[in-house]
């Protein structure tokens, strides 16, 4: 099967998860902005998905995503590795035109799962988890809103998250135009173009994400 | 003006493929700037054979830039620091009086270590029997202008038949990646009516070969296009990515 046997197949399949990931993000940002506006409508949103049949497919999907992009880039990584050979060069100088992240993309994607077992920990153990299992957490699986304000009003998370989104921005400039480039949509012209776009996406998401954590601090 | 200068050079020398290689360090007095750095090597060379050392071996042919054949990671750079040149095409003036100059060869599981600088990279002939050709029936020569070819294709393939194969791409890349020669090779073919015909069994059989002899995955860092002495883009890449998609979702 080309997609586990052939080098493109597999940055296939990285290119692919990325992207669906990508789109989730752009979801969960939609989601969190609810919650600048209204608490109600934002906890509209967590009894709407909660533990229903529809949003535990989504989950599950969503987690098969997480698992083939992170399986993958563990995979690759010691391809490349392998490929590189034992002897390293003595001296290393970067071309000014490689970006930094293009060439830490393992490491900047461990960091953001470090944080994403702290963020499960923190909202999805506490909601949807909570409502599968009926634990006994206090905690009402639905109000989403109060989970956020209590979360943020501790300096120390709004730190965490931050560093959190920084990594993810450095993430995603690469990730984005580097999966478009690696399906092939892409050429002379549209190479500068699809790197424009992907620091401009990145950076509404990230920057967002970042402001939600922020106003709730501020609000606290 | 081009003066004369003294330098420091951090040679690898390694004996053979299985041997442990190590840096010596050598001293060249008054070299001319003008002198090209493989001028510099030979000077070296006749430098060590009177002193009844071994000469360092180090891979070189047309020096002028077409051939292929020169190679060396100077000072962190495939071909030097130069852009858009080969290590042949690199003169001395780019140093100064008194630099260090690291010269190590391509470092890159494809590229196995013959001795000293001088690398294997007959991986890359490899690839290119596995399909980077156009059949033809032999027959009559057919006119030139018989096929039309938009100006613009015309320009693409020129571009990407520039590559010379000289292995900087892998050499350069972090993932021992092969992706910029073969893309450029599928391109050059791709682009016009002649090689059209075989193209998507040629992008499978050259990724196959590729995969096969031990090149790394593709992750776009675009350190290869950064340091082709021939400029080839990583727009070819895409293109390579294109038909072997496409060639491989057709089956």
């Amino acid at each position: 099967m080309w997609l586990f046997n052939s080098s493109i197949g597999r940055k296939f399949v990285m290119s692919l998860s990325g992207l669906f990931l990508i789109l989730f993000l752009t979801f969960h940002f939609a989601m969190n902005l609810v919650a600048v506006f209204s608490g109600d409508a934002y906890n509209m949103v967590c009894e709407f998905l909660g533990a229903n049949w529809y949003a535990l497919v989504g989950t599950l999907v969503l987690a098969f995503g997480f698992v083939v992009h992170i399986f993958y880039a563990f995979w690759l990584t010691l391809q490349n590795r392998k490929a590189r050979g034992n002897d390293r060069y003595a001296v290393v100088a970067k071309p000014k035109q490689v970006e930094w992240a293009s060439q830490n993309m393992l490491v900047l994607g461990i960091i953001v799962i470090v944080f994403f077992v702290l963020h499960l920990a923190q909202f999805w153990y506490k909601m949807q988890f909570n409502e599968i299992a009926g634990l006994d957490l206090g905690v009402d699986p639905h109000d989403g809103y109060w989970l956020i304000q209590t979360t943020f009003s501790n300096p120390l998370f709004v730190v965490l998250y931050l560093v959190w989104f920084a990594a993810l921005w450095f993430h995603l400039t690469h990730g984005f135009w580097s999966a478009i480039q690696t399906i092939g949509w892409n050429n002379n012209v549209w190479l500068n173009r699809w790197k424009v776009i992907s620091n401009i996406y990145t950076t509404i998401i990230c920057v967002g994400f970042a402001f939600i954590a922020i106003y709730f601090y501020a609000i606290a | 003006m081009d003066k004369n200068i003294n330098v420091t050079l951090k040679v690898w020398r390694q004996k053979g493929p299985k041997e442990k290689g190590r840096f010596e360090t050598y001293q060249l007095k008054n070299i001319f700037q003008g002198a090209s750095f493989l001028e510099m090597l030979d000077i070296l060379n006749e430098q060590l054979i009177k002193e009844g050392k071994d000469p360092v071996v180090f891979d070189h042919d047309c020096r002028e830039g077409i051939c292929g054949m020169c190679s060396l990671y100077i000072n962190g750079h495939p071909h030097g620091a130069a852009t858009g040149a080969t290590t042949c095409q690199l003169y001395m003036r780019r140093f100064n009086d008194g630099d260090t100059i690291t010269i190590e060869p391509w470092r890159s599981a494809g590229f196995p270590i013959i001795r000293d600088l001088m690398v294997d990279r007959s991986a890359y002939d490899k690839i290119i029997q596995a399909g980077g050709f156009v059949s033809v029936n032999t027959g009559g020569v057919p006119d030139a202008n018989a096929i039309p070819i938009p100006k613009e294709n015309a320009d693409l393939a020129m571009d990407a038949a520039a590559c010379i194969g000289c292995g900087a791409c892998a050499a350069a890349c972090k993932n021992g990646s092969a992706m910029l020669f073969v893309s450029a090779k599928v391109s050059q073919l791709a682009l016009l009516p002649q090689g059209r015909i075989e193209a998507a069994r040629r992008a499978k059989a050259m990724v196959a070969k590729m995969d096969e002899l031990g090149f790394g995955n593709c992750t776009n860092t675009g350190a290869c296009e950064a340091e082709c002495p021939k400029n080839i883009s990583i727009s070819n890449i895409a293109r390579l990515n294109r038909e072997f998609i496409s060639a491989k979702l057709k089956d």
